[in-house]
């Protein structure tokens, strides 16, 4: 699988390579500021990329502007965005293109490097890994009452935000301590009251998790 | 013609009070004469006192009745007063530019006002029977000689200026004294105690590795752990500092990103047009971070808004909510928090809140960028 790395820091950016390249990724380009990370994902179209929110010129979100912008012009580019912090607003900046294959983890989270890898596969694959602190701000929002978000269950929004984390449904069952059965029986009933329309499965994922993000 | 009537009586009763309180100005005047040198036997620095004090509302009342009469607001000039001993005291009000102001109004009002009273008091009654001529002349001269003397002029003006700026200095350099107290503490007992503890982790570990290393990967685990707890520590302490989407974004952008993460809708609405001086950003962030979290605790609020408007070099916070309203600025800490945290930028805050509600908190902030 081919990875496309941003990450200013030489430090980090060389742990990510030797991580990666570890576990049978190969490591196209690793660049260290924003302009040469859209040319990279432009040139490359690599199956990941593996961004750091900040990066140089300017300090700021160069990172996530990249990768939208790589995204406005390769659509479903999948892109992990990493950061040292995490803020419910890029995460739905990320995922306003509908297309999946989007992740958005805190740094820490590569220091569990068999759930890093499992999160890398999942965004190449098109599904989405969001960081568990940006469902777990989700879940002190109390939503307006005509959201369609607000008819799941408890343990349907337990489900959801798994999802959202980038869970696979076996993931899910083991998390929850029910069977894999009964965890696909609450997505369709998820799919179902968010009123999704049948397609792939993938990407009836990514809508569920878009509606919870905006909820 | 009732109504005129009613206005001639009522500048008559003035003119009658106006008199009442002209002579008590004679009386005030002839006692702060006859203190200052019995300051010399001590007497003098209470009934210094007590005249100067006596005074005050005396003037207060002039300012109030002659400013309505000529239709214009005339703002009271005193400084502060001081704590301390009665002398401590009695100085504070002395170095006041606004007593000497008082004292020579004191002395006018006492002689040319008690004339300009009594001939007010003929002219009221004159008033009355000639009907048709226009009313409250001498009233009107007393009141333009009130506001010549008691409104503030660049002088007192000046000293509230330089009293209120030293205030807000010295409540600058508490807070951020404070602020790096707690910064410190913070890291000395958060991340830097958890990097000892890696440390110790991982020394354990390389020692056990060929003896035991079931033991040696429960220490490198514990490791890991610790180092994302210091890391969650150091992010919480940033955010304190300074948020990082205050620092992407801009101030709409961090507050949007605020609002998204709280329990009720809040809805964001700006007219600002690129981004403000950091030092105004910061200080706006956190006043609205403040004013959204005592809406979230406190108000019982099912929605909110904020409304960030930049006008005229003066940039408007303003947060509303449904809530059940009775804030007090001069209760909730919170709100003097805001309060302090603006002045350091001669900055105000205003506060509505009706019992049974809604809220709404107006902050402003000078910004000229």
């Amino acid at each position: 699988m081919r990875v496309v790395i941003a990450e200013d820091l030489a430090l980090l950016r060389d742990g990510l390579i030797r991580l990666l390249e570890a576990h049978d990724f190969e490591v196209v380009e690793a660049v260290d500021n924003g302009p040469s990370l859209l040319r990279a994902l432009t040139t490359h179209r690599p199956d990941v990329a593996v961004v750091d929110v900040r990066l140089p010129p300017t300090f700021t979100d160069e990172g996530l502007r990249a990768a939208i912008e790589a995204r406005a012009q390769l659509p479903g580019l999948p892109v992990l965005v990493l950061s040292q912090y995490v803020e419910q607003l890029y995460a739905r900046e990320l995922l306003a293109d509908r297309s999946g294959g989007v992740g958005y983890l805190l740094k820490d989270r590569v220091f569990n490097v068999g759930q890093f890898i499992d999160a890398v596969r999942q965004v190449a694959a098109g599904g989405t890994a969001m960081d568990p602190e940006v469902v777990a701000q989700l879940l002190t929002r109390r939503s307006a009452a005509d959201e369609p978000i607000t008819t799941l269950t408890p343990r349907e929004r337990d489900v959801l935000g798994l999802m959202a984390e980038g869970r696979s449904n076996a993931a899910i069952a083991a998390r929850l301590f029910i069977t894999e059965k009964a965890v696909s029986k609450h997505t369709n009933s998820i799919f179902t009251r968010l009123a999704l329309p049948p397609s792939e499965d993938d990407n009836r994922r990514v809508l569920a998790v878009l509606a919870y993000l905006n909820g | 013609m009732l109504k005129d009537f009613v206005n001639r009586i009522r500048l008559l009763l003035w003119a009658g009070a106006a008199l009442g309180l002209a002579i008590v100005c004679t009386v005030v005047f002839l006692l702060t004469v006859l203190g200052f040198p019995l300051v010399v036997v001590w007497v003098g620095i209470p009934l210094l006192f007590a005249m100067i004090v006596t005074l005050r509302p005396i003037a207060n009342v002039h300012r109030r009745y002659a400013g309505a009469l000529i239709g214009r607001e005339v703002g009271s000039p005193y400084l502060r007063p001081t704590g301390g001993n009665l002398l401590l005291r009695l100085r504070g009000l002395l170095v006041d530019p606004a007593t000497w102001r008082d004292l020579a109004w004191l002395a006018v009002n006492g002689t040319v006002g008690l004339v300009l009273c009594i001939v007010g008091i003929v002219e009221g009654i004159l008033d009355l029977i000639f009907w048709w001529l226009p009313p409250g002349m001498m009233v009107r001269v007393h009141a333009y000689l009130a506001c010549a003397l008691l409104a503030p002029n660049e002088r007192t003006s000046l000293a509230q200026r330089v009293q209120q700026l030293t205030e807000s200095r010295a409540e600058t350099v508490d807070t951020s004294a404070a602020e790096l107290r707690r910064i410190e503490r913070d890291l000395h007992d958060g991340a830097q105690a958890r990097l000892v503890a890696l440390g110790m982790s991982l020394g354990l570990a390389e020692e056990q590795l060929a003896r035991d290393p079931d033991s040696a990967r429960a220490l490198l685990a514990e490791a890991r752990e610790t180092s994302s707890a210091a890391l969650a520590e150091l992010r919480d302490l940033v955010r304190g500092i300074h948020p990082p989407v205050l620092a992407d974004r801009g101030l709409v952008g961090a507050v949007r990103a605020l609002c998204l993460a709280a329990p009720i809708p809040i809805e964001v609405t700006d007219d600002l047009r690129g981004r403000l001086p950091a030092p105004v950003e910061s200080a706006a962030y956190f006043a609205l971070a403040e004013a959204v979290t005592n809406v979230i605790k406190h108000s019982g609020a099912t929605a909110a808004s904020v409304r960030i408007e930049h006008r005229e070099g003066l940039l408007r916070l303003q947060v509303s909510d449904d809530g059940a309203g009775g804030a007090d600025e001069s209760r909730g800490t919170g709100l003097r928090g805001i309060g302090r945290r603006l002045s350091a930028f001669d900055g105000g805050l205003d506060v509505t809140s009706p019992a049974g509600g809604p809220t709404v908190v107006t902050m402003t902030l000078p910004c000229t960028a």
